[in-house]
């Protein structure tokens, strides 16, 4: 009677209710809007879903440390001017040494927002709404009004996001979406199977346990801050990729779709639970209600943020709500309730 | 206690010193920085800002945080444009915009409060949410063409030399520091901050406070988002946008706690004079708002940093002298045995 109640936790149930929530918003808009479940939306959705879900799996790794990482989008908007404008002036630059220095890049402003969290003590919140400022100062300063656009960049680059590597029916498989699948699929290993992982996992669930255990609090908190940037650089690789026209504004506000990405996939933001998994799942299901919403019921692009915030609010509550009322009967099922 | 009182004055001390500094390079520079109408300038260029500032105070040291208020102040501001274009009396736009901020601030406030939600993602939401709502409202256009009534109190003098937004904001200092400061409502919201278990506990209504506090919240927002609107003469889908940073700067440059229960009004208002004379310095300097921002930024961190640092390496030197001392016992200890 219990014994499936010891395998399963609450927690684990997540991303299957993500999926079936996706599932169901993917039969009722394929039911109700003519085309809708065609390539083509995929391939839209894919194409944004690739950007914010490879910096949606940074933030799970800091927000499963009890942080938050506000300065994500000035990293993708830095990194992607920054290579785009290196690539522009040379352009003999092989693809290997361009995701290099993106990720160099990225990984570089982490290890700051990393060092000043983790070692100077400062609240995230405080530091990444600060560095948010700086990252963004430093672009622009850099840009100086200057624009990467399209023509400027080696031809390799701006195909990336053209090109198909193989289809499935009609279903085109992009390189940038293959891109984020790989890194989702190992940090989903590393976060599951590595001792780096579950203390990840240790640190956020109880950061005053995990200290007294010995884990090495601060060089974890540094580590997962410097992943978060170099998977943002990373991300402002695909970004340059994807439009090729690189302005200082570029990137702007990516941090809050990652956050809502990862709050929406589960991911608890009072930390030591949640997947990447999950995070790229509601990555793709903000982006799916949000195409489908907006031409189901025929409004304009003007509802968008009305929707994600009200989608954002729903997902943190019901994600309260139902996983107390669980954890509730999977107590009340297995021994007597020692709460009451 | 008075180790904290102590570490309180001396980090106040620390603003003022920075604030005379600040003013003295300012007033190197330009000699006409210190004459009356660039001092009632200065404020009156960040004016709704630092309104909301005193709000995000009481928030702050509840324990809380509110990241919708920009948003609730570009909400305010785009409904009354868009009632006032509708033909609506302006009286009564700016009534409805002042609900729309309280409904607003008890919207996240029941969520914190009564459901248990982190104030962080409840606020996030509603930053995006209020400011999507916004954006229903305005859609990409542009709506100015007030009445002359009504942009003439966001821009011209009302009392003497004072403008009505200052005079608002005098009056709401002096407000907020009784209540904080000086009465029994202050000293709740700061026990709730300091522990919410013991304070609910101890039988204080903790859901309603909270509640009050993002209502509070809301309202004044909504308020200064109408001032915006008065000042500015035209409203658009991104009003006030970003302000947030600015305004969480200030409180937390204040020496007021990201985790609530510590700081006060009186480093609040000294942390404004100093942005707000750094911001103003800056700009004689021909410095780019986006470089203002940034170094507002480094403020921001920095005002957190640095005393951590001080404590981390007192800590470091007390820890020293102990075990100097632990060793000059085991050294005695066999001469006396």
């Amino acid at each position: 009677m219990t014994t499936w109640r010891q395998r399963i936790h609450p927690e684990q149930l997540r991303e299957v209710s993500l999926v079936v929530l996706i599932a169901a918003a993917l039969l009722i808009f394929g039911w109700q809007i003519e085309n809708f479940l065609s390539a083509r939306t995929f391939n839209r959705i894919a194409a944004s879903v690739a950007i914010v879900g490879m910096v949606a799996i940074g933030q799970t790794l800091v927000v499963l440390t009890r942080n938050i990482d506000l300065s994500v989008g000035s990293i993708v908007g830095f990194t992607a001017y920054f290579v785009g404008s290196q690539l522009a002036a040379n352009n003999a630059m092989g693809a290997p040494a361009a995701v290099a220095l993106a990720a160099a890049v990225g990984g570089a402003m982490g290890l700051v927002n990393g060092l000043i969290v983790a070692y100077g003590r400062v609240p995230a919140i405080i530091t990444t709404l600060g560095t948010l400022a700086i990252y963004r100062m430093l672009l622009i300063n850099y840009a100086n009004a200057r624009t990467v656009t399209v023509d400027s960049l080696p031809a390799w680059v701006v195909e990336l996001s053209r090109q198909t590597l193989f289809s499935i029916g009609d279903f085109a498989v992009r390189p940038l979406m293959v891109a984020t699948l790989a890194a989702v699929v190992v940090f989903q290993f590393v976060l599951g199977y590595t001792i780096f992982g579950r203390r990840l996992y240790a640190i956020g669930s109880n950061p005053d346990a995990a200290r007294f255990a010995g884990l090495p609090a601060q060089r974890m908190v540094l580590t997962a801050f410097t992943l978060c940037g170099m998977l943002a650089g990373l991300a402002g690789f695909l970004f340059l990729a994807r439009f090729g026209t690189i302005t200082a504004v570029a990137g702007q506000g990516i941090e809050l779709e990652s956050v809502a990405a990862v709050v929406v996939g589960g991911v608890n933001t009072f930390g030591g639970s949640g997947t990447v998994l999950g995070a790229l799942l509601g990555a793709f299901l903000i982006d799916l209600l949000g195409q489908g919403l907006l031409r189901w019921l025929g409004i304009s692009e003007f509802w968008r943020g009305a929707l994600l915030g009200l989608l954002i609010l729903l997902a943190v509550a019901s994600d309260a709500v139902i996983l107390g009322w669980l954890r509730r009967l999977w107590r009340g099922g297995a021994e007597v309730d020692h709460d009451r | 206690m008075i180790a904290n009182l102590r570490r309180l004055i001396g980090w106040e001390g620390f603003l003022f010193v920075v604030l005379i500094l600040v003013m003295i390079v300012n007033t190197g520079r330009a000699p006409a920085y210190l004459s009356l109408s660039n001092q009632i300038n200065l404020f009156q260029l960040s004016i709704e800002k630092i309104i909301v500032a005193l709000v995000m105070t009481f928030v702050i040291v509840n324990g809380e945080i509110d990241l919708s208020v920009a948003s609730v102040m570009g909400l305010a501001a785009c409904l009354i444009a868009v009632l006032f274009e509708s033909g609506v009396p302006m009286p009564l736009a700016i009534l409805a915009a002042l609900i729309a901020g309280v409904c607003c601030g008890a919207f996240n406030g029941l969520w914190v409060a009564y459901v248990g939600l982190p104030s962080l993602a409840v606020t996030l939401a509603g930053m995006i949410g209020y400011r999507g709502v916004a954006r229903i409202l305005i859609e990409d256009r542009s709506i100015g063409g007030f009445p002359s009534w009504f942009t003439a109190l966001g821009q011209q003098p009302l009392l003497g030399p004072f403008p009505l937004s200052l005079i608002l904001f005098a009056t709401l200092f002096v407000l907020a520091l009784v209540i904080l400061q000086f009465s029994g409502v202050g000293r709740l919201i700061y026990v709730i901050g300091n522990n919410a278990a013991v304070a609910r506990y101890s039988g204080i209504d903790t859901p309603r406070l909270k509640l009050g506090v993002f209502v509070a919240s809301g309202l004044i927002a909504a308020m200064a988002g109408v001032l915006l609107a008065a000042r500015l003469g035209a409203v658009r889908g991104n009003t006030a946008e970003g302000f947030e940073l600015d305004i969480i700067t200030m409180v937390l440059l204040g020496g007021v706690s990201i985790f609530g229960g510590v700081g006060n009004l009186v480093g609040v208002g000294l942390a404004i004079l100093v942005v707000l004379n750094l911001r103003n310095g800056m700009s004689l300097l021909n410095v780019t708002g986006n470089v203002q921002t940034g170094v507002i930024g480094m403020l921001l961190i920095l005002s957190v940093l640095l005393p951590n640092l001080t404590q981390m390496a007192r800590e470091r030197l007390q820890r020293r002298t102990a075990q100097r001392k632990e060793v000059q016992i085991e050294t005695e200890t066999p001469v006396s045995s």
